[in-house]
């Protein structure tokens, strides 16, 4: 492998990538029997592998997490594992990738193109690698792309030792599909994205396999079993940057899962530069979420929901920065509490630190499931 | 009457001595605006450059961090659309890979993405804030970006020996919003027209930087580069070095290397 990688140019494989060591605190006993009390420890390694001959390139970025606690969370994943081909004006790509799409920060309702590896966060932004055959088209009207995703990724959910279950923790083994094929359905979409002047906007068609699953009671009833529904969906992001505001909106429509329904997130986010005169920038965030999903379709805790926050960048040295938000409910006023701070130590070290409180939950909602789950996380990456 | 006819006289007076030294303030605006615009072309043609950079961070106590980043180029010869730009970094490694593309507008806002690639996500960001440091350097975002000549109007001042030169010394002043300075002062040297050195003055009118470039190598025959920007912030007491390696000039790059699709695969 090596040989034919240096063979192929004068190009070499650059190595980088991350080991960290993690800590999760829970401030509270566990809700349900079975959940461990104890302090939550993890390893974490994550090397990255990349050639890139120009138009030829090539990244290889496997994942591992050893857990103490719950070995549902102690997994192993290849985030990439990709041959992309590009021109100036097309690009293809064969293998796993990662592909984000939104604007939005405290909900990322239209990224659709990867699995959520819900137990390395429940914030919905790491992700399993998704296997696809992709082609994009650049043209001055703006960029087309089409994807075959040629294999579906399982969500990962808590194992019954886990914190931050539901009370019934969910068996994946189980899992039910509405394809024949089950995760050897081929999924598919196309999703066109342009800029125009101050506006940037993206729309997309998806037909597969829903990445959200809905959830059946197994046969003895003391187990969720995940059913992964095949859907229509479109969705549309956009974004009006002017000044130092930023106006966003991101939306879609689902056919397949329970009754069709209609989801909306809309918000801004104001910077004040430097900042009372000082170094610093001060973000305001505010985002509201429409969900208008029912029973019938996968649960979300982002049914009428407004976040407020607020982001500070100290424009340091470290690159430090802190975001601190809040997610209430307007039906329940159940409430979301997040703060995630960052900050490099030398040149190689970067200590992250996240708090997540969960209150005001009501009977037999997703919050009031893990509501004595507050818990306090730092992790140390060393990049090498 | 009489004081009427001085009245005419004085006024008359007044007009003459407003007109002359209108002119005279033209004159320096015209011939600053002349010898910058002479310091901007000596650099057009070169199409798109590409350079490796270091920036050397340095606190008051002389504590030093680096960082290394990649610029890109393209040059729209049009004085009145603004060049594209793609800085990647490099280190420190937390942020490998994370990419700014600017497309620089004249006197609107400029168009500005950042890519992260831990997300793989790509940015639209607010373009106000110039005046705010680049990734924690004493550089701020308008040093990099407002290089335009039709960003700033100029008068000329003087001209002085400056090292081994005679540099015109000219005072330029930002035409777009969101300044964080009030004016600049340049030097401009009159055998190659390179910019030597740029005192900035603060919203307060205090001078705040001063930047010193330095080993000027010419390219191709024709376009000359400083390896060595020194920012020291008097403020402060903080510097930032970038240090340029060799220059390539009149690559492959076009627009499509400035688009945000091109940001997902810069390394």
């Amino acid at each position: 492998m090596l040989l034919a990688v240096k063979s192929y140019g004068s190009e070499e494989i650059k190595v980088s990538g991350f080991i960290a060591a993690e800590v999760r605190i829970f401030t509270q006993d566990a809700k349900y029997p079975g959940q461990s009390d104890d302090i939550n420890y993890s390893a974490l390694w994550q090397p990255e592998f990349r050639l890139n001959s120009g138009s030829n390139q090539f990244s290889f970025i496997p994942f591992i997490r050893k857990d103490s606690e719950d070995e549902e969370r102690t997994h192993a994943d290849i985030r990439e594992l990709y041959w992309r081909t590009s021109k100036s004006d097309w690009e293809s790509l064969v293998g796993l990738n990662r592909v984000f799409w939104g604007v939005m920060e405290s909900r990322h309702l239209v990224d659709i193109i990867n699995q959520t590896d819900l137990v390395e966060d429940i914030d919905g932004e790491e992700k399993l690698g998704q296997p696809m055959l992709q082609f994009s088209y650049f043209q001055d009207w703006g960029a087309l792309e089409l994807f075959l995703l040629t294999g579906f990724r399982e969500r990962t959910f808590p194992g019954e030792s886990g914190r931050l279950r539901t009370a019934l923790p969910v068996d994946t083994g189980q899992a039910i599909y509405e394809s024949s094929r089950e995760q050897g359905h081929i999924d598919g979409s196309a999703r066109y994205s342009h800029t125009f002047g101050d506006w940037d906007i993206g729309g997309y068609y998806f037909y597969g396999t829903s990445r959200e699953p809905r959830f059946q009671l197994n046969t003895t009833q003391d187990r969720l079993v995940p059913v992964y529904d095949i859907i229509n969906q479109v969705g549309v992001d956009a974004q009006y940057t002017s000044e130092a505001w930023l106006w966003k909106v991101e939306s879609l429509y689902r056919e397949g899962q329970g009754n069709s329904f209609l989801a909306v997130s809309a918000g801004f986010e104001y910077t004040l530069y430097q900042f009372a005169g000082g170094q610093k920038d001060l973000g305001l965030l505010t985002e509201y979420h429409y969900d208008g999903r029912d029973e019938t379709a996968a649960p979300t805790i982002y049914d009428h929901d407004i976040f407020i926050g607020v982001r500070l960048a100290f424009n340091d040295v470290q690159d430090t920065s802190v975001l601190a938000g809040m997610t209430i409910d307007n039906s329940g006023n159940e409430r979301f509490y997040n703060i995630e701070a960052e900050h490099r130590i030398g040149e190689n070290i970067k200590a992250e630190l996240k708090i997540r409180l969960f209150t005001h939950g009501q009977p037999g909602s997703l919050i009031s499931q893990i509501e004595q789950d507050d818990y306090i996380q730092l992790q140390l990456r060393y990049y090498h | 009457m009489r004081l009427s006819k001085l009245n005419k006289q004085v006024s008359l007076g007044l007009l003459v001595f407003g007109l002359v030294s209108v002119s005279i303030a033209d004159e320096n605006e015209s011939r600053g605006f002349d010898i910058a615009a002479r310091s901007d072309r000596s650099d057009i043609g070169f199409k798109n450059s590409k350079v490796e950079m270091k920036m050397i961070l340095q606190n008051s106590a002389g504590k030093s961090s680096t960082r290394s980043l990649s610029l890109k180029t393209l040059e729209k010869p049009n004085e009145q659309v603004g060049d594209k730009s793609l800085i990647v970094f490099e280190t420190p490694a937390d942020i490998n890979g994370t990419a700014l593309l600017s497309h620089a507008k004249i006197l609107d806002a400029d168009n500005q993405w950042l890519y992260l690639p831990a997300l793989k996500r790509v940015k639209r960001i607010s373009s106000a804030n110039k005046s705010g440091p680049f990734v924690g350097s004493e550089f701020s975002f308008e040093d990099f970006t407002a290089l335009e000549l039709n960003k700033f109007t100029y008068k000329f001042l003087r001209s002085e020996k400056c090292g081994e030169f005679t540099c015109d010394v000219v005072e330029r002043y930002p035409t777009y919003d969101h300044s964080g300075y009030t004016k600049q002062v340049s030097w401009v040297d009159n055998t190659h027209f390179q910019v030597r050195k740029v005192n900035f003055y603060d919203r307060r009118g205090d001078l705040l930087k001063t930047l010193s470039l330095s080993e000027y190598r010419k390219y191709n025959d024709s376009y000359w580069r400083a390896h060595k920007l020194s920012m020291i912030n008097h403020q402060t007491k903080k510097k930032t070095d970038l240090l340029y390696s060799d220059y390539e000039f009149g690559t492959e790059l076009s627009d499509r290397s400035f688009t945000k699709a091109v940001l997902k695969r810069v390394r």
